[in-house]
Parts: structure tokens; C-alpha cells; sequence
């Protein structure tokens, strides 16, 4: 958990994937209404560029995602992280998290044998 | 600053497709202001090419390193004591600081992350445009602050071509015309004298004209 969502880093959001998320969803404040001005509009450029970045090395964008909603929204951010969540469990593990789980049976079938 | 613009990922993963274990070189001088290879760039282009790489099944061990400048010895030395235990070094830096490191470790590929563009100044985050050729005889004392070299897209020495209709060059609608914008600051500053002072032929022997240059400074040494 940040303060703001203005601290994200994109090498933050790409170590998650590294670490073995499968997809990583980003919840900041509404836009217009950041404490700090514009740490909101400014994970919305990052994100972006983490998307570019997902894209391009084929791991899929769609796993990174920013939403935006307030504090009192609760209902709102069980929703948003239902759907965030289906989603992902659409497009499956990520490729990362294939070849490491294909690794990990062969050397379990090596074991075994 | 010396600007630059990242280099497409799939060129650089094209590039370290031999290595298995690199360094990844940043720097903290001008490509950290123009945001291409300082440390964030560095941990953004360390996890990305370990992640496409893990994709494909082959991995790759990177050490992430910013020097302070890779243009000057004495930061690069700073790699001495762990260079021979990488296959090559990636460097983010500008093409001064790339050809640096492949000079002080000969026996290392030194590979270029960025594409070096030019001598320039940020005009908002995000944006930057060029200023200086470097040509080695600055007359900017007498052009208002507005170098022709520079801003003129021909170089020209004697006033606008008749390429520039109403301040903008032919070159491209987005360029104002150099020689515009010389004439203009020269009235504003009630210098317009100044522009009868220009050389009558400039000498290029002081620019890039004459092969690669050197700065000797007698006083320093």
C-alpha cells in the first residue's frame, strides 16, 4: 500500500510481474481529486507506458490496469477487483509464470524418474 | 544536455541475444535529465529485457549499475573490479560514454541502448529541441542569443533564404525560421547594427568539417 499512487515507479509494476503476478491493478484516487495535485495523472502515464511495455515483450498488456475511484467506494473497488481478477483469469498465467511452471514439472518428472 | 531517445526494446533484445550475463550501464549526467538512461531507465530496461527473455525460455543475469558520468575516467574505472565478470555491457548512456567504456574495456562488446540525438534544452517534460552544432566559433553575441548554425536549418550566415514565408521555414511548418527569429530579437534588443558585423565567410575548420576534435587546454594540464 502507497499514499499516493504518484510514488508507482514503472519498474515497481514490471518487479511484480518478475516476482510472478499474473496481472497487477492499479487503485488510485479520482482524477482531479489527488492530495497531492496530480499523483493520480501521473500513475496514468506510467501505467501507460507499462502497457506499452508489456506489449511490446508480449506478455500481454491487458495484465496491468489502473483504476480510479475514492476512498468511500468500497462496494466500487470490490467490483472493480472482480472484474480485474476475471479478466486475468481469462488470459491465464502469464507467459513468466508458464515457463516457470513447465521448468518446475521437468524437474519434478527427473525427480520422480 | 546531450538529449537521446531509447532504442526499440526489440533491437536491444536482438542485440543481447548472445549474452546470458551483462552489465547495464546508466548515467547520471545528461540522459538522467532527458529521462533515457539514468537509474530509473535502468531498472525499467533491466526488468524488461529479463522479462521477455524469461518468456522465451532463456534467462538473463543483469547487473544494473549508473555511473556518474560515463564520459570521465575515473567513474568508469569504478567497473574495473566486476567487468570481466559480465559478457558485455548494455550502456544507456550517450554515444560518447558508450565508445568511453568500449575503449577503457577493449576486450568487453559495448552495446548501445539509446540512439544520441543532439545538443539541446527540455522546453517542457517530455519535449526538447536543438540549440548547439558545437561548431567552435560561437557567434551568439552578435545573432541575439540565436545561434544560425543551429536554428537555421541551412546553416546560413547573411540572413533568412527565400524558403522562410512569414517566420517558418520550408523545411517543415513546425520550424520557425532562424533567420526570423534573429532579425526579430536583434530589433527587440535595438542591436539590428550587430547583423552588419556578421563574418563575411565563416570558417568551418573549427566544426566537425575538419574530423573528430580535440580541446587541449595547456592551463590544465
Amino acid at each position: 500500500m502507497l499514499p499516493c499512487t504518484g510514488r508507482i515507479e514503472e519498474s515497481l509494476l514490471l518487479k511484480a510481474f518478475e516476482n510472478g503476478a499474473d496481472g497487477v491493478m492499479v487503485v488510485g484516487c479520482l482524477e482531479g481529486d489527488c492530495h497531492y495535485v496530480s499523483g493520480n495523472i501521473r500513475a496514468r502515464a506510467r501505467v501507460n507506458r507499462v502497457y506499452g511495455i508489456l506489449e511490446k515483450i508480449k506478455i500481454g498488456p491487458d495484465r496491468v490496469r489502473m483504476f480510479n475511484l475514492s476512498a468511500g467506494e468500497g462496494s466500487k473497488f470490490a467490483a472493480f477487483a472482480n472484474e480485474f481478477v476475471g479478466k486475468i483469469l481469462e488470459l491465464g498465467p502469464s507467459p513468466i509464470n508458464m515457463v516457470r511452471a513447465g521448468q518446475a514439472q521437468a524437474v519434478s518428472q527427473k525427480e520422480a524418474t | 544536455m546531450i538529449t537521446g531517445t531509447p532504442k526499440p526494446i526489440e533491437e536491444i533484445l536482438e542485440m543481447v541475444e548472445p549474452y546470458d550475463n551483462i552489465i547495464l550501464a546508466g548515467c547520471h549526467g545528461c540522459v538522467t535529465v532527458c529521462r533515457v538512461g539514468g537509474e530509473k531507465e535502468v531498472q525499467v530496461l533491466a526488468s524488461t529485457l529479463r522479462l521477455a527473455r524469461e518468456a522465451g525460455g532463456r534467462k538473463i543475469n543483469i547487473k544494473e549499475v549508473c555511473l556518474e558520468r560515463q564520459c570521465d575516467p575515473e567513474y568508469v574505472e569504478q567497473m574495473r573490479p566486476y567487468v570481466g565478470d559480465y559478457q558485455a555491457v548494455l550502456s544507456i548512456a550517450c554515444g560518447a560514454g558508450i565508445q568511453f567504456l568500449a575503449e577503457k574495456y577493449p576486450i568487453m562488446p559495448s552495446l548501445p541502448g539509446i540512439n544520441t540525438g543532439f545538443l539541446g534544452v527540455t522546453e517542457r517534460q517530455g519535449e526538447w529541441s536543438e540549440r548547439c552544432q558545437g561548431c567552435g566559433d560561437c557567434v551568439l553575441h552578435l545573432t541575439g542569443g540565436i545561434c544560425p548554425v543551429t536554428r537555421c536549418a541551412k546553416s546560413l550566415f547573411h540572413g533568412p533564404c527565400g524558403g522562410s514565408m512569414q517566420g517558418i521555414c520550408e523545411v517543415d511548418k513546425s520550424v520557425k525560421c532562424g533567420w526570423q527569429l534573429i532579425i526579430d530579437r536583434l530589433k527587440a534588443l535595438n542591436q539590428m547594427e550587430n547583423y552588419g558585423k556578421l563574418k563575411p565567410c565563416k570558417g568551418w575548420s573549427t566544426a566537425r568539417d575538419g574530423g573528430p576534435r580535440r580541446i587541449i587546454r595547456e592551463d590544465m594540464i
